[in-house]
């Protein structure tokens, strides 16, 4: 190439520092997490990590890849906790590895490593536990009053052998799926949180952990790593969305609220679409991808098979990225 | 005067640290006139300058060197009194590294100045001035070189309304704008009356980055009773200094790459041009010197005012060499400029600021990671181009469809490869794409040319064939007439004749 490297000046984080900060927003989410459902998360967190680095590093022996450097951009570690955040504190850990090892290997590095893999990583490995072994998926712990009853040792027994051997009243559904099941059944269903039915002391966890996720994400927006565009639509079209089938029917319908602060939608919102490499590059793209996201969670929530639908949804919606950016590129200068 | 305080915004831009306040602490120094003079025959835009003088001449400053070739050139003068010593190929300050003819200078330190004539342009019309500008050797001092006749005259079609000064200097480091403006902000304000009037334009506007309070004082106060002059301070964001990009910021207009401003009635000159063309009409002298910014890595960071020819390693010498020793010298701005291929140069029409490079600026740049599409050169382009779509068709040669993403729109400023997180030096990838791209439609027309030249070759010979073919109908229509056996038999009393004719020969032989 001709002898002309200009700029000769650069400032801009590294994709490691990028890495850092995400996980560093992550942090007050994990908090709440700690505090309402025990330590089974941290456990979760470390054993997804170390999986991702010992995949992540054959991996790239095996691609002739410089380990050191890739290694050290800390996009495994990021995409191996958002899946342990996504899974149940109470999963053992055989489920925890399963899910890195795909997330990893399959949806990372069979499709090119960072920066080529179309599919959200840890959505792919999500999507593929939850249709794998959907009963350990989608049973959580009680949170809060019943922490004191999940001492180490227990939680440690649970980690590595699962809930078998736990009295069943320890865990229960999410809001969502509870819901779901009742308004399958036709059997009316309440949500009031000063009561003391389990499912209100969990969706009011849930709340807890939202907000928490919402500081993070602030965060990640204050230092410029995400921008305004994918969150707030997607909390908006989720709002209007929901809002108009609980005006139609309340009875049948829950309120934007709920769907607001239950599952992933805060996780989703924030750190989950805002993947850069699997998301849409243009200001108007990420306005479409979010919508579609939230029109896509809904129906699924609403309407679809699984309780919760951020992983299918986002998945649909990589499909369609490279479409959505090709259709939205932005007028270029002088070109109105 | 009047302050303009609407400003549109372009997208993305930078803000770099600007750096210039390291070299505006000194007034413009000039330097005493070097032992030699190496002049570069091409030093602007266009066709290399003819030459008129040869190796032993006299020479007198300001005298012609090399007169403009065509319309798309621009003359070279002696810059002071001396003796022609050579005319060679020598190195000249280009990122190529190649030699090109230049015409060395031998000054004979008298100084002496050739008759200047001042030119009365009311007297003789704009016409007329036009043609003297030509042989003025005046270019845009901005760096790009233009000739400078070429955009007075460009008024006859379109009707030039305003007239912009640019004196944004967006580049960090650069400071030579700056600095003119300080110390000669009489001869700008004097040389925009005079330009306003060549070009007929209506009003004149300034564009200066708010990074200069200095030069803006000093311009508003010589510019207050001046009813058409409006002076607008944009914000200081790289590359406010761009033409287009400062149009659009002044005016809100944007103008598409393939366009000129002269079609939208705006015309645009760079402060040191419009002070050149000033010393041109008002005092008769031709294009001699410019300031230089000789700053970074250096003891005594500066601007000189020098004679164009003055070799630089004079002004590194005098503003004390290089702080800590790499002997890289970058030529313009660190986002644009070019590293020197040999610090052997002189400084040229186009050599607005020398870097002494940071050791952070010539480092081995760190690892490039793949791209993970983040936008943020996006979000920083001010053509409102995606960098990152145009980085990887590039990088798979996929040029048609990097053409379909304005390729060509790149005004290569370097705004995405400075914000990148994964170090990927995208400027470079467009580049390579453009010169391929450009190589590529040259083969394709020398193809197209040869394939012409192919076809009507093929035609030609179909031709002639065809003509032969005619001339043989022709013939035989002519001989259809004949009976044929009279024409067998008379080809037979030939050929019997001819025997005879053997055998006597024959037999007298024999005799």
């Amino acid at each position: 190439m001709i002898n002309q490297q200009s700029p000769f000046i650069k400032k801009a984080p590294s994709v490691t520092w990028i890495m850092m900060l995400v996980m560093l927003a992550l942090i007050p989410g994990i908090l709440a997490y700690v505090f309402l459902f025990g330590i089974g998360i941290l456990l979760n967190l470390s054993i997804a990590i170390i999986t991702a680095l010992i995949a992540e590093y054959l991996i790239l022996r095996i691609r002739n890849l410089p380990i050191k450097l890739f290694i050290t951009d800390g996009s495994a570690i990021v995409a191996a906790s958002l899946l342990a955040i996504s899974i149940p504190s109470i999963a053992p850990w055989w489920i925890i590895v399963i899910g890195t090892l795909f997330t990893i290997i399959v949806a990372k590095h069979l499709y090119g490593g960072l920066g080529s893999n179309l599919f959200n990583p840890a959505m792919v490995g999500y999507a593929v536990l939850l249709i794998s072994f959907p009963a350990v998926m989608t049973k959580w712990s009680l949170p809060a009053s019943h922490l004191l009853d999940f001492n180490l040792t227990q939680q440690i027994q649970i980690f590595m052998y699962g809930t078998k051997n736990i009295i069943d009243s320890v865990s229960s559904a999410t809001p969502l799926d509870y819901i779901k099941t009742q308004i399958f059944l036709n059997r009316p269903f309440e949500l009031n949180f000063t009561n003391g039915m389990p499912i209100n002391s969990y969706f009011n966890a849930s709340i807890i952990i939202s907000l928490s996720f919402l500081i993070g994400g602030i965060f990640m927006w204050v230092k410029k790593i995400i921008t305004w565009h994918l969150p707030v639509t997607f909390l908006i079209s989720l709002t209007l969305i929901s809002s108009i089938f609980w005006l139609i029917d309340s009875t049948r319908y829950l309120s934007p609220f709920i769907h607001l602060f239950s599952g992933g939608t805060l996780l989703c919102a924030f750190f989950i679409i805002t993947d850069p490499v699997s998301g849409p590059t243009t200001p108007k793209g990420k306005i479409f991808f979010a919508f579609g996201v939230a029109l896509l969670v809904y129906l699924i929530r609403v309407f679809g098979g699984y309780p919760e639908g951020v992983a299918f949804a986002v998945i649909l919606m990589n499909i369609c990225v490279p479409l959505i950016d090709s259709l939205t590129q932005p007028k270029v200068f002088g070109h109105e | 005067m009047k302050l303009l305080d609407k400003i549109f915004k372009f997208n993305g831009g930078i803000n770099a640290e600007t750096q210039k306040n390291i070299s505006t602490k000194n007034s413009i120094k000039s330097l005493p006139i070097p032992s030699e003079i190496r002049l570069p025959l091409r030093q602007h835009i266009g066709k290399m300058a003819k030459l008129k003088v040869k190796v032993g001449d006299q020479v007198l400053k300001g005298e012609l060197i090399a007169e403009a070739d065509g319309n798309i050139s621009a003359a070279i003068h002696a810059p002071t009194s001396g003796i022609v010593k050579s005319i060679e190929k020598l190195l000249i300050p280009h990122p190529s590294g190649l030699p090109d003819f230049c015409v060395t200078l031998i000054p004979d330190n008298n100084d002496k100045w050739i008759k200047k004539i001042p030119i009365d342009w009311k007297k003789i019309g704009i016409e007329e001035t036009n043609k003297l500008i030509l042989n003025s050797g005046i270019v845009g001092l901005g760096g790009a070189a233009f000739p400078s006749h070429l955009k007075l005259g460009a008024n006859r079609n379109n009707p030039i309304k305003t007239l912009i000064i640019n004196a944004a200097e967006c580049e960090p480091y650069i400071t030579c704008d700056d600095m003119l403006m300080r110390e000669h902000g009489k001869d700008l304000v004097e040389g925009i009356d005079l330009v306003q009037s060549l070009i007929g334009a209506e009003e004149t506007i300034i564009g200066i980055e708010d990074n200069k309070p200095e030069a803006f004082k000093i311009i508003s106060n010589l510019i207050e009773k001046k009813p058409n002059i409006y002076i607008k301070v944009v914000p200081t964001i790289y590359p406010s200094g761009d033409a287009k990009r400062l149009i659009f910021l002044i005016n809100g207009i944007k103008i598409p790459k393939e366009k000129r401003s002269s079609e939208y009635g705006i015309q645009m000159f760079n402060v040191a041009t419009i002070v050149a063309i000033f010393r041109f009409i008002q005092h008769g002298e031709p294009s001699l010197s410019r300031i230089v910014t000789i700053t970074g890595n250096i003891k005594e960071p500066q601007n000189y005012e020098v004679l164009f020819g003055t070799p630089l390693q004079y002004l590194i010498k005098d503003a004390g060499g290089q702080k800590i020793k790499n002997n890289t010298f970058i030529m313009g701005g660190p986002m644009m400029g070019f590293k020197l291929p040999s610090i052997d140069v002189s400084v040229t029409k186009t050599m607005n600021c020398v870097i002494s490079a940071e050791p952070e600026m010539i480092q081995a740049p760190e690892e490039a990671l793949p791209c993970i599409r983040c936008a943020k050169c996006a979000e920083a382009c001010p053509v409102s181009l995606q960098p990152q779509e145009l980085f990887w068709l590039s990088k798979s040669d996929q040029f048609e469809k990097a053409q379909n993403y304005n390729l060509f729109d790149c005004i290569e400023c370097g705004c995405c490869s400075y914000v990148c997180p994964s170090n990927i030096p995208l400027v470079q990838f467009y580049r390579y794409a453009k010169s391929e791209i450009i190589a590529q439609s040259i083969a394709t027309e020398e193809a197209g040319i040869a394939r012409e030249r192919n076809d009507f070759r093929i035609l030609r010979l179909d031709r002639e064939k065809k003509e032969r073919a005619e001339r043989n109908a022709q013939r035989k229509a002519e001989n259809t007439g004949v009976d044929k056996l009279k024409l067998i038999e008379e080809k037979r009393a030939e050929i019997s004749a001819a025997m005879d004719r053997i055998k006597n020969d024959k037999k007298l032989n024999n005799d």
